[in-house]
């Protein structure tokens, strides 16, 4: 009864905004090109599919191609960073310049350099990289001090104290950031699109926007927004399953709370 | 008995200028229970991490008898792997050393039995209470039967039953394997129930300011709480520790 309560309530509140607005829209005779009615961007979804969905296919592959990028980096980067002080303090603040500099800013200078799609691939690496970094080497730097101290007990090598004492350690940190930089991969593969504007056979969801918007389609602007929501959503609901399988036996993050 | 070790003149300050030990000297002997009893402070973790050579001392130094064995350490938490079962942390010496889980088997078993948890062997930390950890953490240090036991306040965050009842199963398990243990501890009850020998800190900087004998067998029971050798030495050993914090007995 209560798990029942639990998602039919949000759904029903859900169903129920969509009925607003479909009220609103037919009530007040709204025109399609200020808002469709969400049953109109519903039929877009269907009678563009064949576009949206190869638009959709586009960001999503590069997402998916920054975020694995950007894990590989960062926690790479971040078990370097734990074995010497001193190649953190070197590398750790050109980490931060790229962490700071709004990505937006970054794009047209990437867009000189190089092809559209690899700018948007690195623009969503860019953002991705550093809630991994951050988060890998936080909780390789946390591992508890008497553990390590037993290691060193046993005589351990550097290699497998990082193999089956630090990178365990670190993976609730890890999968935290991972869920992070899943949903900010996405956003800047986006916004990195809009700022290419690229067309042709590579557009992404972003492009389809802007085009739909020159020609004032606004169903379809509204269809490729929900497809880019679904998207994040999508992302989201992957990485927290993932840390749930992964975590569920004994990390306290995933602890049933007993109700 | 013969010695296991001898402390000579051990001293170690930290960067901060902190002096925990200064001139401490020491011989633990074969087998036997030598308890460490002082103030908060006065460096007996200190004492028990150069031993175990996870830092080095400043001044002084540790001389085995015949060559350094292996140690078991257990800390005042169970400082379990809390992503590994009970089974895969008592392994962890042993994998260490190079065993595969199977060839590790028998030992872990025998480890995980010694201490009453064999049924619990697929438990993750998170299943076990504060007494079952401390139990896998004594059944981890215990599984290569090291020769050396140390332990630093094992049992001081558990209830009183808990911790009387992993008292005696200290001494059982440890009497039949032999072990040398150095316990540190802040009970007078406690050092006196357990240990052959006890020797008293002063305070910081530490040093033993006093070593008191404790007549009776190595394994205990209940009983020997109520015999004069008991109360006699908590009697030596809490004199001792008023004194170790310069106050009036
Ligand atoms: N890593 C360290 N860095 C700096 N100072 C330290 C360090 N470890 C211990 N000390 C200092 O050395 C002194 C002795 O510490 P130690 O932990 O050995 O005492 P203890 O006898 O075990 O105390 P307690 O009974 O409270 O556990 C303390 O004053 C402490 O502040
Ligand atoms: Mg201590």
């Amino acid at each position: 009864m209560k798990r029942l309560t639990d998602w039919l309530l949000p759904l029903l509140v859900f169903l129920a905004a969509l009925g607003l607005w479909e009220v609103l829209v037919r009530v007040n005779e709204i025109p399609h090109y200020v808002l469709p009615a969400p049953s109109l961007v519903g039929r877009t979804l269907i009678e563009d599919w064949g576009i949206l969905s190869t638009a959709l296919w586009v960001t999503l592959t590069i997402t998916f191609q920054a975020l694995l990028a950007a894990v590989i980096g960062g926690v790479g980067l971040a078990i370097l960073f734990s074995t010497s002080r001193v190649v953190e303090r070197s590398f750790f603040p050109f980490a931060v310049i790229l962490q700071v500099t709004p990505i937006v800013a970054i794009a047209p200078l990437l867009l000189v350099y190089l092809e559209p799609r690899q700018a948007v691939l690195i623009c969503a690496f860019l953002v991705a990289f550093f809630p991994i970094l951050s988060n890998m080497a936080l909780g390789l730097a946390s591992t508890d001090h008497h553990l390590i101290d037993l290691f060193q007990l046993y005589k351990a090598s550097r290699w497998k104290q990082l193999i089956l004492l630090r990178l365990p350690a670190a993976l609730p940190y890890f999968l935290g950031g991972l869920r992070i930089a899943g949903g900010l991969a996405l956003i800047g593969a986006i916004v990195a699109e809009i700022a290419a504007g690229s067309a042709g056979q590579g557009a992404g969801l972003a492009f389809r926007i802007l085009e739909a918007g020159f020609r004032l389609n606004i169903p379809r602007m509204f269809a490729a927004l929900v497809l880019i929501s679904l998207a994040g959503i999508l992302i989201y609901v992957l990485f927290t399953m993932l840390s749930w399988a992964l975590l569920s036996r004994w990390h306290d993050s995933a602890r049933e709370r007993g109700l | 008995m013969s010695a296991l070790l001898h402390l000579r003149g051990l001293g170690k300050s930290f960067a901060k200028g902190a002096e925990a030990l200064a001139d401490l000297n020491l011989t633990i002997e074969d087998g036997e229970f030598l308890s460490l009893l002082g103030p908060s402070g006065c460096g007996k973790s200190t004492a028990l991490r150069l031993i175990a050579g996870l830092m080095s001392p400043n001044a002084g130094s540790i001389d085995w008898v015949s060559g350094q064995p292996d140690i078991g350490f257990v800390f005042q938490d169970a400082v379990l792997m809390p992503w590994a079962s009970a089974f895969d942390n008592v392994w962890l010496p042993l994998r260490l050393a190079g065993l595969s889980r199977e060839a590790a088997r028998k030992d872990v078993e025998a480890a995980l039995d010694s201490v009453g948890l064999l049924s619990f062997a697929h438990a993750f930390p998170r299943e076990l209470s504060g007494g079952m950890k401390m139990r896998v953490s004594i059944a981890r240090a215990l599984v290569k039967r090291p020769k050396l036991l140390l332990m630093d306040e094992p049992f001081a965050a558990l209830d009183e039953i808990t911790r009387l009842k992993l008292n005696d199963d200290l001494l059982r398990v440890t009497a039949e394997l032999g072990t040398t243990i150095v316990f540190v501890t802040h009970s007078v009850f406690e050092s006196a129930y357990l240990s052959n020998r006890i020797a008293v800190f002063s305070g910081r900087p530490g040093r033993v300011i006093k070593t008191i004998q404790v007549d009776g067998p190595r394994h205990r029971t209940e009983d020997f709480r109520l015999t004069s050798a008991y109360a006699q030495a908590c009697k030596q050993a809490s004199a001792a520790l008023h004194l170790a914090m310069g106050e009036p007995a």
